[in-house]
């Protein structure tokens, strides 16, 4: 009846076998495994060099095993559920495309690393926020609030634009060496949204923010090892961001 | 199992959830019930913008917004629903701009504001720049501006609690008319632990979006499968115009991923395998800015005339090569990003195959205009409301304008929010929660965890395969009564072989195999409502094209459809549209 796009057209590819090896952890343990213990298990599947790992994931789901728990929801990389580990980096399952990740070898995917897992591919992403809401991430102003919008020029605008873009997948955070194993660390993540606000130039609580960030748990921690920004599936340049940040503490000028 | 006391619950943390949030909890003692992360849900995929008569950038007034919301609507929109929107969208933008949503600038500093399809001056003369947006990420910015804004209120969340059932003192559909019917509170299931928890609350708002996975090609998220529509068609309340669904024209092709209106809003043209822009026949005035109704069917009729591209001819081609690519940088950064990396196409260059994708449901739980939820035509739930995607109120009518929806998230979840604290405050206590109230979720649970290794024979996912994929041909851009009629029977045998369903987790937490099950069992319920609404509704009218009634039919169907569930299938009642102003005219653009 309806002229539908059955199938993508686009860049069409012979089907192919790929093996993923995920490691994987049942909270309730199972006959051969600890509650929490952590194993690996491989599985084929039958998938397009032009499909998602995430379809990939889907798959093993959908027709093999439907206790694999992963975090899902846009499939297109604006939401940021989905951040884990693939073959050793830290990506969105949804933007990255097999054909990217030489589909010959086994794919290996785990949690992201840094934070309490859950179950299989599920973290517990508490502490991940709750540093985000350290840093005050909100508009602060004093005075009355003009009657129609506070001007900002194009330039101004564009001075805060990358550190927008985040999603908070974590991603950045949870590829920091300095966040495995300092607990206190604020991580990568928590100075982007801190920049967003620092550098709007509507924005009057940099200092009290910069004040967070100059605490021992802040931006000092940072090692400039750059795993963040090539992290970022959002492409923020997030070690520039941190150097401004730092650039601000010890200038005392934004 | 948990019992909590509140005095609002609003069910849902996206665009709407979270603007209600700010008013309510303001006011009254509030908890958001969210089954995702706040920053996960959906408003964060709105690209293109939010539509107010700012006049900032050129002549433009909310009345003309209105009548473009209205004619837009092909005439289904209810007008004094309509007339809120358009007028409160001037502080709706401006609100967003004080909690700190940077949008694009003008250059005195102003918000900008950019071109979108339907939106016109005076009436239909030519496109107007009524858009406020920042890049091609407009929702991403509302989503994480709201969000900002409920941590700096400090907003209660339940993050993960998925809400499956809805509590009131009485059957709605057994209460006779102008018998006062209220809200009780709501049950949800703790997605980390497995955990059952009741909340009783005075009052409850839902804001759970939309439902677009019960079609295979579409925009929208693998959590959209309808959870609030469901719950409140279960709890005996009517659906209204749920056969109205919007085809976004612009999906990529194959994937259904979005690709902004604002690309044609910045100069994108759609054109057919010869290179034709073939817009220019279907809407000659305003071309590839028509509403998108019109837009997706002129798509659909090329690729169907043979006039498609690729090797199959099955998609059309979205042309932005004569930008230039510092303009595309700036205003289209994202959704160029995504041909690129999904389809391998260079946008600067090439042109991008899209092709029409089920995007937004214009129907959804009749509301009124401050948000309360009707059981019938005039009778309201005490204490029940909702906001966004899951309501209708109806602002959309029989097919939506872009920008319309971040719109109405923000100004109807504001009023949704101080309706529902302002009826906390004023309410002593909530309604008796019956001890037992948990027990239909717990029953749920139960039978479908005791599936596991048992005698089950389907898979959710290929129950899920088979109801998407007749969708997608029989209820899609066009539809008649034979394709109609098979999708009646089709998704009457697929609620059959749902009862045989087996999971195979048989974990207490992050059951996520459970949660795919039970969203089926909403998506399966939706489905057969907008097919019996299509079915019913013998016209062609906005998103919804007959082609056994290619014209629309103002004598017999200028009314609203009110599904409601029984155990007899789906029982189709109708209520009036309201019109002030305007009388439905012929649409052309």
């Amino acid at each position: 009846m309806t002229a539908t796009a059955e199938s993508p057209a686009v860049g069409e590819v012979q089907a192919m076998l790929v093996t993923l090896r995920i490691l994987r952890s049942k909270p309730e343990g199972s006959d051969d495994h600890a509650p929490g213990e952590q194993y690996w298990q491989e599985f084929q599947v039958e998938a397009h060099a032009t499909d998602r790992v995430l379809d990939a994931l889907h798959k093993i789901k959908w027709e093999q095993d439907g206790s694999l728990a992963f975090r899902r929801s846009c499939a297109h990389g604006v939401c940021g559920s989905d951040a884990m580990r693939i073959n050793a980096r830290n990506r969105l399952a949804c933007k990255t495309l097999l054909k990217d990740l030489n589909p010959a070898k086994p794919i290996i995917v785990e949690p992201i690393k840094g934070l309490p897992v859950e179950k299989d591919l599920i973290v517990d992403m508490e502490p991940f926020f709750a540093s985000y809401r350290e840093i005050m991430p909100f508009l602060m102003t004093t005075g009355n609030a003009p009657t129609r919008e506070r001007l900002q020029s194009p330039e101004e605008r564009a001075r805060f634009d990358d550190t927008t873009k985040c999603i908070m997948c974590a991603a950045c955070t949870t590829s920091c060496p300095v966040f495995w194993t300092d607990g206190q660390y604020f991580g990568p993540q928590a100075i982007v949204g801190a920049h967003r606000f620092i550098f709007d130039s509507r924005d009057e609580g940099q200092w009290d923010r910069l004040e967070v960030l100059n605490d021992k748990a802040g931006v000092w921690k940072c090692r400039t090892a750059f795993n963040c920004t090539e992290a970022c599936p959002r492409g923020i340049e997030v070690t520039k961001a941190i150097s401004e940040v730092k650039k601000a503490l010890t200038t005392g000028a934004i | 199992m948990t019992h909590h006391e509140y005095d609002v619950v609003i069910v849902g943390a996206g665009g709407a959830g979270m603007r209600a949030a700010l008013e309510s909890s303001q006011r009254a003692r509030t908890a958001v019930l969210t089954k995702l992360y706040p920053t996960r849900s959906h408003t964060g995929a709105a690209q293109g913008g939010m539509a107010a008569a700012l006049a900032n950038v050129e002549d433009d007034n909310a009345e003309w917004h209105v009548f473009d919301t209205v004619k837009g609507g092909d005439y289904l929109v209810d007008q004094d629903a309509a007339e809120i929107l358009c007028n409160e969208a001037i502080d709706a933008v401006l609100d967003l701009e004080k909690m700190g949503l940077p949008f694009n600038r003008t250059p005195e500093g102003k918000v900008d504001q950019r071109r979108f399809g339907g939106h016109t001056r005076d009436h239909g003369q030519a496109p107007v720049r009524r858009s406020c947006y920042s890049a091609d990420r407009t929702g991403h910015m509302i989503l994480q501006t709201l969000y900002q804004q409920c941590i700096k209120q400090e907003v209660e969340f339940f993050n993960e609690y998925y809400v499956l059932d809805l509590i009131l003192d009485k059957d709605p559909q057994a209460a006779a008319p102008g018998e006062d019917v209220s809200v009780a509170g709501v049950v949800a299931l703790e997605l980390s632990t497995g955990e059952i928890h009741t909340f009783r609350a005075k009052s409850v708002i839902f804001a759970t979006g939309g439902a677009g996975k019960v079609f295979k090609t579409t925009s929208n998220a693998h959590t959209l499968t309808g959870d609030g529509m469901g719950i409140a068609l279960g709890a005996g309340l009517p659906l209204e115009d749920m056969e109205f669904f919007q085809f976004h024209p612009t999906g990529l092709a194959g994937l259904g991923i979005l690709l902004s209106e604002a690309a044609r809003g910045e100069g994108g043209i759609l054109r057919n395998s010869e290179g034709e822009r073939f817009m220019e026949r279907y809407a000659p005035t305003i071309k590839d800015l028509a509403p998108r109704d019109m837009v997706a069917r002129a798509m659909a009729n090329e690729v169907r005339e043979g006039r498609g591209a690729g090797p199959h001819k099955d998609y059309v081609l979205l042309d932005l090569t004569h930008l230039e690519p510092a303009h595309i940088d700036e205003k289209l950064p994202d959704i160029t990003e995504f041909a690129r990396t999904y389809l391998g196409v260079e946008p600067y260059t090439e042109p991008v195959p899209v092709y029409p994708t089920a995007h937004y449901a214009m129907g959804g739980i009749p509301t009124t205009v401050q948000g309360e939820v009707l059981r019938n035509n005039t009778d309201t739930v005490k204490g029940l409301y909702a906001a966004g995607e899951v309501a209708c109120v109806s602002v959309h009518g029989a097919n939506r304008l872009g920008t319309n929806s971040l719109l109405d998230i923000n100004v109807f979840g504001r009023r949704a929010g101080i309706a529902a604290a302002e009826h906390a405050v004023a309410t002593a206590e909530a309604a008796a929660f019956p001890d037992d109230a948990a027990a239909r979720v717990e029953g749920i649970v139960t039978r479908l965890l005791a599936t596991v290794g048992g005698s089950g024979t389907e898979r959710v996912a290929d129950v899920r395969k088979a109801l998407q994929e007749t969708m997608d041909r029989n209820v899609q851009v066009f539809r008649d009564a034979d394709s109609l009629e098979e999708a009646t029977r089709v998704v009457a045998e697929l609620k059959e072989r749902y009862k045989d369903v087996a999971i195979h987790d048989r974990g207490q937490r992050f059951n996520t195999d459970l949660l795919e099950a039970i969203e089926l069992g909403f998506l399966l319920e939706i489905a057969e409502v907008v097919v019996a609404g299509a079915l019913a509704r013998q016209e062609s009218r906005g998103g919804h094209y007959r082609e056994d009634f290619p014209t629309r039919d103002d004598e017999k169907f200028m009314h609203h459809t009110m599904a409601y569930a029984t155990g007899e299938g789906v029982r189709l009642d109708t209520k009036p549209v309201v019109v002030t102003k305007y009388q439905p005219m012929e649409r052309k653009y």
